[in-house]
């Protein structure tokens, strides 16, 4: 037994929870929010997901706040909501989850632009891996001009990603 | 909540990672293989969603109407203007087609032939875009008591849209002419010439296994063909343009960027399905009646 140590009220420890499920809810929301009928009319599926910047992001500063079980279930989400071939986005997102793991205390403490190389890098090498294990899945080579137009908009929109993420993180710690 | 040693603990925590990642290879393998399961789970998840979406579409359909609204104002005395001509040449092809209208229902009465059946249709709100670059569908919003089928034909106001995919107990998935998995009997209206519409993903499909040699030219109006018994003969699809490379592609009369509200037909065919719906007999209903 822990001696000495105040037993948390009911209060503190929604608190606590809240705040551990901060990251994947808000991950959860934005994925959501990216299938709205959207209000530029533009091409539809164009809206690259969240989930690859948010992954990164809170693997990176906060691994303990994006579980894999989390990350799996992200993964789930979002290929049954796009009817894709199940099973794609949550190996991809594990498996970025899993590198940035291990690059992790060298790249922790890099500036914004060398983590966002790496960013660009990993997600690079991880589409690529979704197109080709899709093209397998449906037996058909797949263009490849919109994912690499995929590509350029998850890497281009990870700063601003960020940035969110940022905000919510110096909240978090505030606390 | 059960005690467990440091080390035992650091062991599963280091063991989640590849379990996960092996499970996601097993869930690509049961998706490839049981196809029932996956549209199940996604029906499901659809199911729980759409509610939300229903809510969270609202604003944005508000906005687009207020922009359009805002752009009519401003251009309200050239559109009067436009619309005075437009609508003085449609009575013009007003009175040709009653005329016609006349002309045909007095060559059926000559030939006995019977009237074609004028189909029932519903309307149902576009809710979420869950278009992604590697699939083209929408998620309809059907409220709990609907009567959409898998199979049924959607229509925006100008054109074919696509096939109701999936359906659940208030919601039902589109899947779009532009998906890649997406394939439909169709006919050059002027040529009769019969062709397949293949998705591609990208925003026009093309044309495939033409039968005729005559090849259709840019401009021609495409229709669906009741070929397979999937489709009513006629309905509009686009026009015919050539893209990159010398391909034909069809340039849809259907807006899918801007998909607000669907128009579902019965045309009460049960031909072909989708490929990855292979055709078995309707399931019973899934909720059991009380006694």
């Amino acid at each position: 037994m822990a001696v000495g140590l105040p037993r948390q009220t009911l209060a503190q420890r929604l608190d606590a929870i809240a705040r551990d499920s901060a990251p994947a809810a808000l991950t959860l929301v934005l994925v959501l929010l990216s299938c709205l009928p959207s209000l530029v009319p533009g091409q539809p599926g164009l809206i690259p997901s969240a989930a690859p910047a948010a992954v990164f992001f809170w693997t990176l500063y906060r691994p303990k706040l994006m579980a894999p079980v989390a990350v799996f279930a992200l993964g789930l989400l979002s290929d049954l909501l796009s009817g894709a071939p199940l099973g794609v986005n949550t190996l991809l997102l594990l498996l970025l989850h899993g590198a940035v793991l291990t690059q992790r205390r060298v790249l922790v403490r890099q500036s914004f632009l060398i983590v966002w190389i790496a960013f660009t890098l990993l997600a690079t090498a991880l589409l690529t891996l979704g197109w080709l294990l899709r093209a397998l899945l449906a037996f058909t080579l797949l263009p490849p001009l919109p994912a690499l137009v995929e590509l350029g908009l998850v890497v281009a929109l990870y700063p601003a990603f960020s940035w969110m993420f940022v905000r919510v993180e110096r909240s978090l710690a505030a606390t | 909540m059960i005690r467990l040693s440091v080390p035992l603990r650091q062991a599963i925590a280091r063991l989640v990672l590849p379990l996960l990642i092996a499970a996601s290879f097993g869930l690509m393998l049961l998706g490839k293989a049981d196809t029932v399961i996956a549209e199940r789970a996604r029906t499901a998840l659809a199911d729980l969603i759409v509610p939300v979406y229903d809510v969270l579409s609202r604003p944005i359909g508000a906005v687009h109407d207020a922009v359009d609204a805002i752009r009519g104002l401003v251009a309200l005395h050239t559109e009067n203007a436009r619309l005075r001509e437009e609508n003085a040449r449609l009575r013009r092809w007003h009175d040709v087609a009653m005329a016609l209208e006349a002309e045909n229902l007095a060559l059926r009465a000559v030939l006995n032939a019977p009237a074609e059946p004028t189909p029932g249709f519903l309307t149902a709100r576009v809710v979420a875009d869950t278009g992604t670059v590697y699939a083209r569908s929408v998620l309809l919003s059907t409220g709990p008591r609907h009567q959409v089928r898998k199979g049924q034909v959607a229509l925006d106001q100008n054109g074919l849209v696509g096939r109701v995919s999936e359906v659940g107990t208030r919601s039902a998935r589109i899947l779009l002419v532009t998906d890649i998995n997406s394939r439909i009997p169709v006919e050059i209206e002027r040529t009769r010439a019969r062709a397949i519409l293949a998705g591609t993903n990208g925003p026009a499909p093309r044309l495939q296994h033409m039968t005729d040699q005559q090849p259709p030219v840019p401009g021609d109006r495409v229709v669906t063909s009741a070929q397979a018994g999937a489709f009513p003969a006629g309905l509009p699809v686009g026009t015919v343009r050539a893209g990159q490379g010398g391909v034909l592609e069809v340039e849809l009369a259907a807006d899918l960027n801007r998909l607000a509200f669907v128009r579902l037909h019965d045309f009460g065919l049960t031909g072909i399905l989708p490929p990855e719906q292979v055709a078995r007999p309707e399931a019973p209903p899934r909720r059991r009646q009380s006694p």
